[in-house]
């Protein structure tokens, strides 16, 4: 039993307002991610739930106990940290008892939950080495067995991949998925500023803007309906591609890129159109979501051409100042310069009001 | 040519190494000469001191009367105790205080915090003997002339800007997410300090103490003025029992000088390891 409430909780640090209002409720076994860019108020929410900042206002609830008034040993959680934080002077097994030593657990449960995190994580051949002799990969089996041992509530991951390689950042993120599977689907908030770490690891993503969650949801509903422009621009790789965009009332056409499309179309993609003509609106395509095809509506001369081998992507230039980055299926060989025509599938475009927020 | 580039290249590096070591070497005798004649000329005859001052002890001029007038006809164990104790205990808070206030300055941040820092570092640039008359008339103010308890206050105010702004630099750079990690661990503030910051920063503690005990060790000033008086005298004091008006017992002087030098040597075989890793680590890391 393990949920955490996030009341209207704002931070500030002398006037500058770090975090503004936040509400979040976070159920027993969800590993929510929190991701946003840098500075935007992520790891200082995760430390208030920590207890190692005070909250200037709100409340944070953990598992039906207001906790925002205790020490952080109180709280029932555990952290981890992105430099690991391992105590340098001590061994693995130093490193992984410590917690429970200082609190005055029994020698022998000491030891066996030792032994237990050590057998979760393979830490068994390093047991009597100090952190400066491990990896970074293995220091951070030492950091998160360390959190494993004190049996926490809730854990709590500060960008804990960061400092990897990318190789041994997707392993790890693999081994942190089945550890959240093998501890009983322990409630753990993971932050990170790596959208793929997000999509592939979270029940529920929240992200974060400027100190307010922009929107909370499973990683599909903010791949398919992300609120704002800011979520849609955040969640997938590539990211959606932006066209400026006017809708006009009474033709019921909306002109983006020099194009005009029907309004019957963009209705079919679920979008709820002004009643009155309306300018500066954003219509949103995922790369994903355009295909080379000879009668598409987006043309324009290649720019950049990646390729990837099994996918590419393409960049075009539909009218000057935009860009328009196409992923593409197969083998395809494009040369800056050449003449390309993409079509983007109706089913899935997004409009975005002048305010940013999703038209639908 | 390309081996001989090398060749050329490594012969360069070599003459360079020699040449440091030249004046490294030069330096070394440089320093250690006076302590080589004190250390001499300690175990002769005031004869042997004033004819041949360079001269090794030889059958006629060897002896170790300046040790047993040290030892017997003084109360010199007493000022070695002395000194041993105002220093041992000056040393002990000047590590812990200013540890602690390092410490105290990096990690929590108060209103007023830049201030008390410079403070605190500020009697770096102004020396304590400045103060003297005022201390002195402190020191009587608070019945403490004479006492091994006034060197030691104001031997510990002497070292702390000192030790204050090395261990600073040292503490900036421990990492905040370790100490945050052991207050999710349930550690108090000062335990913390003690199990989590000090054993990190030990080599800096081994810096920070021989630097603060040479001068405590080797004042005249202090005692002189703060507590000349029979029982709290300290070594340097002390030796100046054998400088007599009159005559000089030259022996004695040069064997409690001798004498004198060995705590100091203790301390550096003791810290010489942590001592080396504490002033190569800011260089090393940057
Ligand atoms: N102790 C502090 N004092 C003053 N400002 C702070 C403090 N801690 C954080 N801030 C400010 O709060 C804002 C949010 O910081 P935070 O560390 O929460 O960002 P973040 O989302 O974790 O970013 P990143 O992805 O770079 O880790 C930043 O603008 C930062 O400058
Ligand atoms: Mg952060």
């Amino acid at each position: 039993m393990a949920t955490l409430e996030i009341i209207n909780v704002s931070k500030s640090f002398g006037r500058t307002e770090v975090i503004r209002d936040v509400s979040l409720q976070v159920e027993d076994g969800e590993l929510i991610v929190f991701v946003g860019p840098s500075g935007c108020g992520k790891s200082t929410m995760l430390r208030m739930i920590a207890g190692l900042e005070q909250v200037s206002a709100g409340e944070i609830w953990i598992g039906g106990k207001q906790v925002d008034h205790l020490p952080p040993a109180k709280r029932g959680i555990a952290m981890v940290f992105q430099s690991y934080a391992l105590y340098p002077h001590k061994n693995v097994r130093g490193n992984l008892g410590f917690a429970l030593k200082h609190a005055g657990v029994r020698r022998e449960e000491v030891e066996q939950r030792v032994n237990e995190a050590a057998e979760i994580l393979e830490l068994g051949d390093l047991m009597d080495r100090k952190p400066r002799e491990l990896s970074g990969g293995q220091r951070q089996r030492v950091a998160i067995g360390r959190a494993i041992v004190r049996e926490p509530q809730i854990f709590l991951f500060d960008e804990p991949l960061s400092n990897l390689d990318a190789a041994l950042r997707v392993h790890m993120r693999v081994e942190i998925l089945k550890l959240h599977q093998r501890l009983d689907n322990n409630t753990m908030i993971y932050v990170t500023h790596d959208q793929v770490e997000a999509m592939t690891l979270a029940d529920r993503i929240a992200v974060f803007r400027n100190g307010r969650v922009e929107q909370s949801g499973t990683p599909m509903e903010l791949y398919r309906k992300p609120a704002n422009d800011f979520v849609a621009g955040f969640i997938g790789s590539p990211s959606m591609n932006f066209l400026n965009a006017e809708w006009d009332a009474q033709t019921e056409k909306l002109s983006a890129a020099g194009q005009l499309l029907d309004g019957s179309v963009l209705q079919q993609a679920g979008i709820v159109l002004p009643g009155e003509s309306a300018t500066g609106l954003k219509l949103g395509i995922r790369p994903e979501h355009l295909s080379l095809s000879p009668q598409g509506e987006f043309s324009g001369r290649v720019q950049v051409f990646e390729n990837l081998g099994g996918e590419s992507f393409v960049h075009i230039n539909p009218v000057d100042d935009e860009v328009l980055v196409a992923k593409l299926e197969g083998e395809h060989n494009f040369r800056p310069g050449d003449n390309c025509c993409l079509q983007a599938n109706p089913a899935f475009l997004h409009l975005f009001g002048a305010d940013g927020q999703r038209l639908s | 040519m390309a081996s001989l580039t090398r060749k050329l290249e490594r012969g360069r590096a070599g003459l360079s190494s020699l040449g440091i070591h030249a004046i490294l070497i030069a330096y070394s005798v440089l320093a250690l000469f006076p302590l080589y004649l004190i250390l001499l000329n300690s175990f002769k005859s005031r004869r042997g001191i004033f004819g041949d001052p360079a001269g090794l002890p030889n059958e006629s001029t060897f002896s170790t009367k300046g040790y047993q007038s040290v030892i017997t006809n003084s109360d010199f164990p007493l000022y070695f105790g002395n000194s041993l104790v105002v220093t041992g205990v000056a040393l002990f808070f000047i590590l812990l205080f200013g540890a602690m206030a390092a410490h105290a300055l990096s990690e929590y941040d108060f209103p007023g915090s830049t201030f008390i820092g410079l403070y605190l570092i500020l009697g770096i640039m102004v020396p304590i003997r400045l103060g003297t008359v005022a201390l002195l008339k402190l020191i009587v103010d608070l019945n403490l002339a004479n006492t091994l308890t006034a060197l030691i206050l104001v031997y510990t105010a002497q070292g702390l800007p000192v030790a204050i702004f090395i261990f600073s630099e040292f503490l900036k750079n421990v990492s905040h997410e370790i100490k945050d990690s052991a207050r999710i661990d349930g550690l108090s503030e000062y335990r913390i300090f003690f199990e989590v910051v000090i054993p990190l920063v030990r080599p800096v503690i081994a810096t920070v103490a021989v630097f603060s005990m040479i001068p405590i060790w080797n004042d005249l000033w202090f005692p002189l003025i703060l507590s000349p008086g029979e029982s709290t005298r300290t070594v340097t004091l002390g030796v100046q029992k054998f400088v007599g008006q009159y005559t000089v017992d030259w022996g004695a002087v040069l064997a409690a000088l001798s004498v004198a030098v060995v705590p100091v040597l203790f301390m550096y075989i003791i810290f010489s390891k942590q001592l080396i890793r504490g002033i190569t680590a800011g260089a090393v890391k940057g």
